[in-house]
């Protein structure tokens, strides 16, 4: 592993070095190194290029690390990871993928997560997105995140792309079961003439589901970015949608969130607001000594938190 | 010290120049604590944005400790120690009380020291320093935290625009006990901004600013009388009664 590839780990999933626990690393196509213990166990998927996950019930307290790592130009790959969680499991699974691309042709990660968990599991997933590197080739990620929550389940998941990559398109399904929760964090940061487009679909099948969906944005230069979050509520159930987007430059947004209630006791609501920073919030900061520069950069580090 | 000379500001409206400030001339000494008072719509507020920064003059001169600063930038000014009490601050998404107070400071605070800026406006750390400065909080809550960042920075000139606008009666009455405090420290120069009688007593000098000039400077016990009677025998609505006329 090199420098680059060391600060490709360290920016997508924390890493300074190999891991505690279970783990999968993929680096340019292949797995550069895995561990599974007693209760996490990690082999490779039958029939695909991926890896399956299972986590015995009853696992707590443990993490799951599998970032992936371009580093050679002109990579094209396509991985189907499943993840198989254990009743009243509590676990932290950190996902998230590196393109550093030095050369002119397209590097590109299309993945596929489908998570089953378990009644009464809990989940914290953790993705980061990122590219770099002077080659003039693009950086293109195309993420699909299927979800599969039973009875009593939870998910909390923090999704992130910040910089670097020049064409996303983000597909993610939840399916929200009785008593259950998802919670969905998704934060983007595109610039220079990339292009994101995000859509979110929830759908709260079981009685006392709840999920909330909160999407911050920051779309500079001539970047665009599109937004499709819809709820479903297709039981007694409460969803929530909140879609906040600053604007720069001459980029483009549309934030199209959706609700659909197929029964009387569905509780949904959607919030969406895209605006340029406030010149006050801008002002208010360079009373406290920052350069105008400072404080945008203050304000859109703050709002994407 | 700060010294105002010939100090302009001026708008086009309606194809014309519309006088803001018509000729400012003040000096306030080192360490000075002064209300600034006036009618709605005379210039106080444009002449402490001028000072800080937020609006350039169109005339004339301001000198900041020997230091002429009419043309640095805010950030420039700030930088020399100047700061500015929004009266209507902005919010922010994302950015928590914790994290404006880390700016306003230039460092990392201790928890203690958190707490004692907080508490000097009448809030507790423990339930504000990890809240956004967003929505959620009420106006009142937004002024206060605006309040302990001009605090923060260990500023030699401090203006505050209204501090009390917006603020319950029982806060109130703990802001007026911090800008006591401040007045009674001796290591600032002060200008608040403000209509209420409370502030205005506690001056060492007020200043009357109406129709963008100055019309009267004094301590307390000389301005105050004086606003009580022109507040009542200046009122057009009740001339005609005195003279006898119809109303």
């Amino acid at each position: 592993m090199n420098d680059i590839d060391r600060s490709l780990l360290e920016t997508v999933a924390s890493l300074h070095e190999i891991p505690q626990g279970a783990y999968n690393i993929r680096k340019d196509g292949k797995s550069a190194a895995r561990n599974s213990t007693d209760q996490i166990q990690i082999t490779p998927k039958e029939g695909a290029d991926g890896i399956e996950i299972r986590i015995a019930a009853g696992t707590v307290n443990q993490s799951v690390h599998i970032p992936v790592i371009l580093s050679q130009s002109g990579i094209q790959e396509s991985v189907e990871n499943d993840f198989y969680i254990g009743e009243d499991s509590d676990v932290l699974i950190v996902a998230g993928c590196g393109i550093h691309n030095a050369g002119s042709e397209t590097s590109t990660h299309s993945g596929v997560h489908t998570f089953y968990v378990g009644k009464n599991a809990h989940v914290k997933y953790v993705e980061k997105h990122y590219g770099q590197g002077e080659g003039t080739g693009a950086r293109i990620m195309n993420p699909t995140t299927v979800v599969y929550l039973e009875e009593g389940a939870t998910i909390e998941m923090d999704m992130t792309q910040i910089r670097g990559i020049d064409s996303t398109n983000r597909i993610t399904t939840i399916h929200v079961g009785k008593g259950a929760e998802a919670t969905l964090t998704e934060r983007l940061l595109t610039h220079g003439s990339q292009k994101a487009e995000s859509h979110v679909d929830i759908f709260l099948d079981g009685e006392d589901s709840t999920s909330r969906i909160l999407s911050r944005s920051v779309a500079q230069e001539a970047s665009e970015q599109v937004f499709f979050p819809c709820m479903t509520g297709n039981a007694k159930c409460f969803g929530h949608v909140q879609c906040d987007s600053i604007i720069m430059g001459n980029a483009k947004i549309s934030s199209i969130p959706a609700i659909r209630a197929n029964c009387t006791d569905a509780q949904l609501i959607h919030e969406a607001a895209i605006g340029k920073i406030a010149g006050d919030q801008l002002l208010k900061l360079m009373t406290l000594g920052l350069t105008e520069e400072e404080a945008e950069e203050h304000i859109l580090n703050g709002f994407l938190k | 010290m700060l010294q105002i000379q010939n100090l302009q500001y001026s708008v086009a409206a309606d194809g014309k120049q519309m006088g803001i400030l018509r000729g400012i001339d003040l000096t306030v000494e080192p360490n000075h604590f002064m209300v600034i008072t006036g009618p709605n719509g005379g210039g106080k507020t444009t002449l402490a944005q001028c000072i800080m920064g937020l609006a350039q003059p169109t005339g004339g001169s301001i000198i900041w400790n020997g230091t002429d600063i009419t043309a640095l930038s805010i950030t420039e000014r700030a930088k020399l120690g100047v700061r500015y009490g929004f009266q209507h601050p902005p919010r922010f998404k994302g950015l928590t009380v914790c994290d404006l107070l880390t700016v306003a400071a230039g460092r990392t605070l201790s928890h203690s020291e958190q707490c004692a800026l907080l508490t000097q406006v009448g809030l507790c750390a423990k339930d504000y320093l990890n809240r956004e400065v967003n929505t959620s909080l009420s106006g009142g809550e937004v002024k206060r935290i605006e309040i302990a960042t001009v605090l923060a920075g260990n500023a030699n000139l401090m203006i505050f625009d209204e501090p009390e606008a917006g603020i319950d009666l029982w806060s109130f009455s703990r802001l007026t006990e911090t800008f006591g405090a401040l007045r009674d420290k001796r290591n600032a120069t002060v200008l608040v901004i403000s209509h209420q009688e409370r502030i205005l007593s506690m001056a060492d000098s007020i200043l009357m600013v109406s129709d963008g000039k100055i019309s009267g400077r004094g301590t307390p016990a000389e301005i105050l009388p004086q606003i009580v009677k022109d507040t009542v025998f200046t009122c057009k609505a009740i001339e005609p009664q005195q003279k006898g006329g119809n109303c």
